[in-house]
């Protein structure tokens, strides 16, 4: 018998109950809905989370100084001066997991535009912050070294910065005040947007870390923090073993001291947002799939009352020639073709449901094309598994009591 | 099964060899259907029951033969049995010169498909699907082609005279007409037997005439072989031949010289 007979004759007999069917298959439809919707969630959750970090540079590690200790209460990180600029320096000759480096220094301070003016975060970091933190200057240029070893006032604008002051005009060669002080513009940020904790990553200006230090801080030589990139996404690991090493030589530290300084992997961070992350896809989706089971229940239930209604018919078709074989594809094809058809409409609820979601609760959604694939094979699957034991029976009934049953 | 009579066995009686006006035809090779010793016992757990003690016989291609006997008789385990439903729990039985009796369910589902035509009382015609699909329906198990499908829907339904009822479904038709749907259906795969169980038992006595009158020329036009269950004296007496069982035994064996005047 060939594979389309099968089929017609599945549909056929689907067709002859279609209510039943239909209900039937609202289990399959709504158990593969929400996998798809969940698993898009997810995903979403996931691809934004990602993007973040690699907007932070996924590469990155943040060093601090250590933390005051005095009489045994004990301040945060970076508030003791444990850190120089040479500290920095050494882990980029010194470490080779280490590609980049740039001391940081901040300060917050109102900022002045003719007769704009707007509060923002001063930051100052090394010419290589762009490499860093993978950030593009989309206009001008960003400073080079020697901005910053002679602590040029020179200043590079994020973007909600630059709307503030200059709300359209260019600010290329302009001249702003900062605490009072000219600093001229020399380049403008690529938009970065909000991190996952809310802050406005374009509400910035980056200038020589040289530059706060000497103008802001009164000429302090030691460095509260810094950022250091790693060769690669893997070196994260290698680059922190070997900053922390070269610190503790660096510093004299002895075998009983504790670090006076802190390395932080960005990788750390992003593998631990994206554990939640695939915990609660993970969570979501397994209830989903227990809806997925109930509508296979559904199909076996629906499948065994079909078997034994239709007693009679699989009498004939033996007697007529079907061995248990064709008896048994017969019922097979018929769950089959019940829960791919409701694979592909809960495939379609399940993407509708997640555009919806995305559209009204402004949550990220992506329908990736293996869960589509992955809920497709699933849900036949499910007809498989659940339309065997069905089938089987069907097959293995007595050809002479089957034709005898009322 | 009521009527036991214990384990001693009545010798068959008068097999077909010994028959009128047949002895000269009847050999082996001619024989559609040869049984020989065929035993069928009902293993119900705490008892047996014997339900064909040991049945002989021989039908010759062509024959119109009759099967009669009271309610457990096992005249139904007989025709179980060649129609290959059902197989012997000892003896052989060779169904156009193949050993059928030790073959498996997926086996005898084949001989079924290309060797038996079973017409039924309550004609068993699949529900809620065309009369062009129910004839369609043993070819879809023997793989033959669309074309040839076709082919040969057409000539069935016009040897049983209802070519036009191709697109009807069963409910609609009368039960004489669903009857020779059930007919068309059995003819379709050319098979070496047509099994009738009690095939006017759910007619009237006018349209029973008419499908009787029907089976016994196609008995006679197309040289077909017929076993037909039944019950009732002048429904055999279209048959050419009348066996008789009692109790598991046949108990004999005539031939009917006058059925060829019924027709």
């Amino acid at each position: 018998m060939s594979i389309w007979v099968i089929l017609k004759i599945a549909l056929k007999a689907l067709n002859r109950n279609k209510i039943r069917s239909i209900l039937t298959m609202l289990g399959i439809i709504i158990g593969v809905g929400a996998v798809i919707a969940m698993v898009s969630l997810g995903a979403g959750a996931q691809r934004q989370v990602q993007e973040e970090i690699a907007a932070m540079g996924t590469n990155t590690l943040q060093v601090w100084s250590g933390s005051m200790r005095s009489f045994g209460t004990r301040g945060g990180s970076g508030t003791m001066n444990t850190l120089t600029a040479e500290d920095f320096e050494a882990m980029l000759t010194e470490c080779p997991a280490v590609k980049a480096v740039s001391p940081s220094a901040s300060t917050m301070s109102q900022v002045v535009f003719g007769n704009q003016n707007w509060s923002s975060r001063v930051e100052g970091y090394n010419e290589q912050l762009p490499d860093l933190r993978n950030w593009k200057v989309i206009k001008g240029s960003f400073f080079d070294a020697s901005h910053v070893k002679t602590a040029a006032r020179v200043a590079v604008l994020g973007q909600t910065v630059m709307n503030e002051l200059f709300s359209g005009s260019d600010p290329i060669g302009q001249t702003i005040r900062i605490k009072n002080l000219p600093f001229q513009v020399i380049g403008v940020l690529d938009k970065k947007g909000y991190n996952a904790w809310g802050r406005d990553q374009d509400d910035v200006i980056v200038t020589p870390y040289t530059t706060v230090q000497k103008k802001f801080q009164s000429g302090v030589l030691y460095v509260q923090s810094g950022i250091v990139g790693a060769a690669s996404a893997r070196a994260t690991y290698a680059a922190q073993e070997q900053i922390t090493e070269l610190l503790r030589q660096r510093h004299k530290l002895t075998p009983v001291q504790d670090n006076d300084f802190t390395v932080r992997n960005l990788s750390e961070i992003a593998e631990a947002a994206d554990a939640t992350n695939r915990i609660m896809t993970g969570l979501l989706a397994s209830i989903a799939a227990v809806s997925l089971l109930v509508g296979g229940i559904g199909i076996m239930n629906i499948m065994l009352v079909a078997v034994s209604e239709r007693t009679r018919e699989i009498g004939i078709r033996m007697a007529i020639g079907a061995r248990p074989g064709h008896v048994r594809i017969q019922f097979l094809s018929e769950s089959i073709v019940l829960c791919t058809m409701g694979g592909i409409l809960g495939l379609a609820l399940g993407v509708g449901s997640a555009i919806g979601i995305s559209q009204l609760m402004g949550w990220p959604t992506l329908v990736s094309p293996n869960s589509i694939l992955i809920s497709l094979v699933f849900s036949a699957a499910i007809g498989i598994f659940f339309g065997y034991y069905p089938a089987h029976k069907a097959a293995a009934m007595d050809p002479i009591d089957a034709l005898r049953y009322e | 099964m009521p009527g036991e009579e214990g384990d001693v066995e009545m010798p068959p009686l008068s097999p077909s060899l010994t028959g009128p006006g047949l002895a000269a035809t009847h050999s082996d090779a001619s024989a559609v259907i040869a049984l020989q010793e065929i035993r069928r016992v009902y293993d119900l757990g705490e008892v047996q029951v014997q339900a064909l003690k040991g049945v002989s016989l021989e039908i010759p291609r062509g024959q119109f033969v009759a099967l009669m006997g009271a309610s457990g008789s096992g005249k139904s385990t007989l025709l179980n049995i060649l129609g290959c439903l059902d197989r012997p729990t000892s003896g052989i039985y060779r169904l156009d010169g193949v050993d059928v009796s030790t073959f498996s369910p997926a086996q005898r589902a084949d001989i079924r498909n290309r060797k038996i035509g079973f017409i039924f009382q309550s004609f068993n015609l699949l529900p809620r699907t065309s009369v062009w699909e129910n004839v369609e329906a043993p070819m879809l198990y023997s793989g033959v082609l669309k074309a040839e499908r076709g082919r040969r829907i057409e000539a069935a339904l016009n040897v049983v005279g209802i070519p036009e009822k191709a697109k009807a479904l069963p409910n609609q038709l009368s039960g004489g007409q669903q009857q020779r749907v059930a007919v068309a259906r059995a003819l379709v795969n050319q098979p070496a037997i047509l099994l009738a169980d009690e095939p006017t038992g759910n007619l009237d006595s006018a349209t029973s005439e008419e499908i009787m009158r029907f089976l016994q020329r196609l008995n006679r036009e197309k040289g077909i072989t017929l076993v037909m269950v039944t019950h009732e004296h002048d429904i055999a007496a279209y048959a050419s031949r009348a066996l008789h069982l009692k109790d598991g035994h046949l108990l004999s064996d005539e031939m009917n010289p006058s059925s060829h005047e019924q027709a």
